[in-house]
């Protein structure tokens, strides 16, 4: 079984599969806090599901689990297929596997518990934040370790994405998480004041640009050019966007604290290198989308395609938001809103979850021996869900957030502000039901996904792939 | 503003940020000068790279970037460079127009009491009791009260657990204008000591069978009989021999059955044993003397119906 004749797909299916449980329970909860905003009751007045605890569980529930997973499913196929070699261990790769799920589960009961170090995006407490360290450097060693043994001389530029995320995540987490512990459940960050709240966003915002984005962009260029059947549209706009993206992305986390205590040179880089982010986004969105021009048509009947290519303009929609909200001024009116809510949720579901859903229904018949998935017209079901669902979220938390940050401003001829805290509340409320209303789609589509996915699996017997033995 | 504001730590880092942010944009915009350049090995638009990958699935193209991207690109270089010659963003370097958040604020508010202040400053002079009948008056009074006093008192002013009613005419300090004005104004600090060690779980209970009796409750008189000996003793410095409290302490009055933080028997012996540390706070740099004149105007109003 372990011969070098074939490629480890064993650890691939099972991150696959992960990713579409991780992905159904992260997203209900997410569909469970939007309902929680709109009828706050439904918490019952129980601390363990309240919106205060189920947040974080979502947001580490969709990123680290859901993302997580297809992360290191793709990221171990293509690098696989790419270097023409086997994964370099086996056993590494199933603790990468292992451990990644024993630390999902952790988080899954922790926070909920109310254990938390409450910063934002790495909640999950100090004995977690170890195990994260060790898997996330076997995952390197795996990743990097089958890049030295490759049989090809030209690393693929999806593998530069891969490699650039998996190193600057190691980076970001044991940075960011620097704790003194008093307990076996609580410590306290090394970092005082405003240096803590910018080491926090540099991880945060770079969390986003490294994990949300590097990552999955590595994913798009192995999956688009694939099921495309065509050449990247240019090698060269790959390399200029790649060390653009990569350098300019380390300085953009100031700009989620503008106008606070943090000192005015950095807010004011934060915002420069966040402008300069818009160019070396959008070479990665041309990259991908003119990789189908001259073969426009398969759009129209080939549904993953679809999920393609419009994970594809919703990352380069949510890459020019992004840089228009790190303005000061434009900031000064989104922030604290929904608008950023709507911001994250156009790139995490438009982007993240789309190219992700794409990449999983290329992999599973592959990886189950199946010519395709089980029907492809279910397929389509899921894509017209999903947009749906991603275009309600968005734009009822554009216009609530808007409205919300204008409402803030209002003030009356006396100089006293037009509106109190709990009008803007009550204002919101319409949207947030849209908003639950798009969720709860999104989630349903991922329903369908599942349908599909059992079965095509059922009664298929996993393939592992043979490594062509020349170069 | 000084280089202490910029939060450096010696005259290092601010050289050291400053040079890696311009290397920064100055890399980019060689590299996209350089990788833009036309090389003579290299093969033509249009055709492919030469390298392949996945069993000869996967190739690229050399198309040269596009023309409106790289003017893109070098349009966000340009802006960030004039941005950082215009506002502080290099190290020490405060900017060719002076600006800092600071400024800006002190600026807006200076506009805002420029246009405002003649506005809180016309009722400024005139009594509160005249100002609680006067209707313009009291409509700047409720905003100011729904936006920087309904978080605790409520929207309605009807308070919550631990946050005065507003409405009911009891007052904790007293309710006349000036008091009213001079609680908004500097706040107030309330200091129920914890009687817990001193009295003992059964020294509590005592004290709060006496208490309840206060009000008219019908309790275990025994209980009631030796709290009484505990609340001469303990309690009478601040609340009053008779329990009626003491306005100049915000010793509240125990026998009207007006409850800050509840009058059940269990929140009582709570009370008691932990102590209330109740904080109403300070308004006076925040909001100055005039409008909280009209915020306690409309306060006053509450209760004083015309």
């Amino acid at each position: 079984m372990d011969s070098q004749t074939t490629y480890n797909y064993k650890v691939v299916r099972q991150f696959t599969v992960m990713t579409v449980v991780w992905g159904i329970v992260g997203m209900l909860v997410g569909v469970f806090i939007a309902a929680e905003l709109v009828w706050p009751q439904l918490n019952m007045d129980i601390p363990w599901i309240t919106f205060s605890r189920l947040r974080p569980l979502h947001t580490n529930a969709v990123i680290f689990a859901f993302g997580g997973s297809a992360l290191f499913a793709t990221s171990y196929y293509v690098v696989q297929r790419t270097c023409q070699t086997r994964l370099i261990s086996d056993g590494l790769a199933a603790f990468t596997f292992w451990g990644w799920q024993l630390i999902i589960v952790l988080a899954a009961i922790t926070l909920p518990l109310g254990i938390t170090s409450s910063r934002e995006y790495a909640e999950l407490e100090w004995p977690i934040d170890i195990l994260i360290a060790v898997v996330w450097v076997s995952y390197a060693i795996v990743f990097f370790g089958t890049i030295m043994k490759r049989r090809v001389s030209h690393i693929y530029v999806a593998n530069w994405f891969f490699g650039a995320f998996i190193l600057t995540i190691a980076v970001l987490h044991i940075v960011n998480n620097i704790e003194v512990p008093v307990s076996l459940t609580k410590s306290y960050s090394v970092y005082p004041g405003a240096i803590d709240a910018m080491v926090q966003w540099w991880y945060g915002h770079n969390a986003v640009g490294f994990f949300l984005t590097a990552g999955f962009l590595g994913m798009m260029y192995y999956f688009v050019p694939k099921q495309a059947g065509r050449p990247v549209y240019s090698y060269r706009l790959s390399v200029v966007h790649f060390w653009a993206l990569i350098s300019t992305y380390m300085w953009a986390g100031p700009h989620h604290l503008h106008y606070t205590a943090l000192p005015v040179w950095a807010q004011s880089l934060g915002m420069v290198f966040s402008l300069i982010l818009l160019a070396p986004s959008w070479g990665g969105m041309i990259n991908g989308i003119m990789t189908l021009s001259g073969a426009w048509h398969k759009l129209r009947d080939d549904p993953i395609l679809k999920f393609l290519i419009t994970s594809l303009s919703f990352y380069g929609m949510s890459t020019f938001e992004g840089p228009m909200m790190a303005i000061k001024t434009v900031n000064a009116l989104s922030h604290y809103t929904d608008w950023t809510i709507g911001h994250v949720h156009s790139g995490a579901l438009g982007w993240v979850a789309m190219v992700t859903i794409g990449s999983v229904y290329f992999l599973i018949p592959k990886l189950f021996g199946r010519e395709q998935m089980y029907s492809v017209r279910l397929i389509d079901w899921h894509f017209w869900m999903a947009t749906v669902g991603v275009v309600l979220y968005i734009v009822s938390m554009w216009i609530s957030g808007i409205m919300q940050g204008l409402m803030w401003r209002a003030v009356n001829d006396d100089g006293t502000l037009t509106y109190s805290f709990i009008e803007t509340v009550q204002a919101m409320h319409p949207f947030y039901f849209v908003r639950f209303l798009g969720g709860a789609l999104f989630l349903a589509g991922m329903l369908v996904m599942v349908w599909n996915v059992i079965k095509t699996i059922s009664g298929a017997r996993p393939v592992d792939a043979p490594v062509p033995q020349t170069a | 503003m000084t280089v202490n504001d910029f939060n450096f730590t010696s005259g290092f880092w601010n050289i050291w940020i400053a040079v890696l942010s311009l290397a920064n944009i100055f890399a980019c915009w060689w590299l996209i000068r350089w990788t833009s350049k036309k090389r003579p090995d290299e093969a033509a638009a249009g055709d492919v790279t030469g390298h392949s990958w996945d069993e000869g699935t996967l190739a690229e193209y050399n198309n040269p970037l596009p023309r409106w991207w790289l003017w893109l690109f070098y349009i966000t270089l340009v802006f960030s460079l004039g941005y950082l010659f215009l506002y502080p963003g290099l190290g020490t370097y405060r900017g060719y127009l002076n600006w800092t958040q600071q400024s800006q604020y002190a600026q807006e508010m200076q506009t805002a009491d420029q246009k405002y202040g003649p506005l809180f400053a016309r009722y400024a002079s005139q009594p509160i009791p005249e100002l609680a009948s006067n209707a313009d008056a009291l409509k700047i009074g409720q905003r100011l009260f729904v936006n920087y006093c309904a978080a605790c008192h409520g929207s309605d002013a009807g308070g919550g657990p631990g946050f005065p009613n507003l409405r009911d005419n009891d007052w904790l300090y007293g309710g006349d204008p000036d008091t009213l004005t001079a609680t908004i104004l500097d706040g107030r600090q309330a200091a129920m000591p914890a009687w817990g060690e001193v009295l003992g779980e059964k020294g509590v209970n005592e004290v709060a069978a006496y208490v309840q009796t206060l009000s008219g409750r019908q309790v275990d008189s025994a209980l009631a009989t030796a709290g009484k000996q505990h609340f001469t003793t303990y309690c009478t410095a601040c609340h009053g021999a008779d329990g009626k409290g003491n306005k100049a302490m915000g010793a509240p009055n125990l026998t009207d059955n007006t409850w800050l933080y509840g009058g059940s028997a269990g929140v009582i012996r709570q009370t008691i044993t932990r102590g209330r540390n109740g904080r109403m706070p300070a308004h006076r740099d925040f909001l100055g003397e005039d409008k909280v004149h009209l915020l306690a105007a409309y306060v006053y109003s509450l209760s004083h119906k015309p």
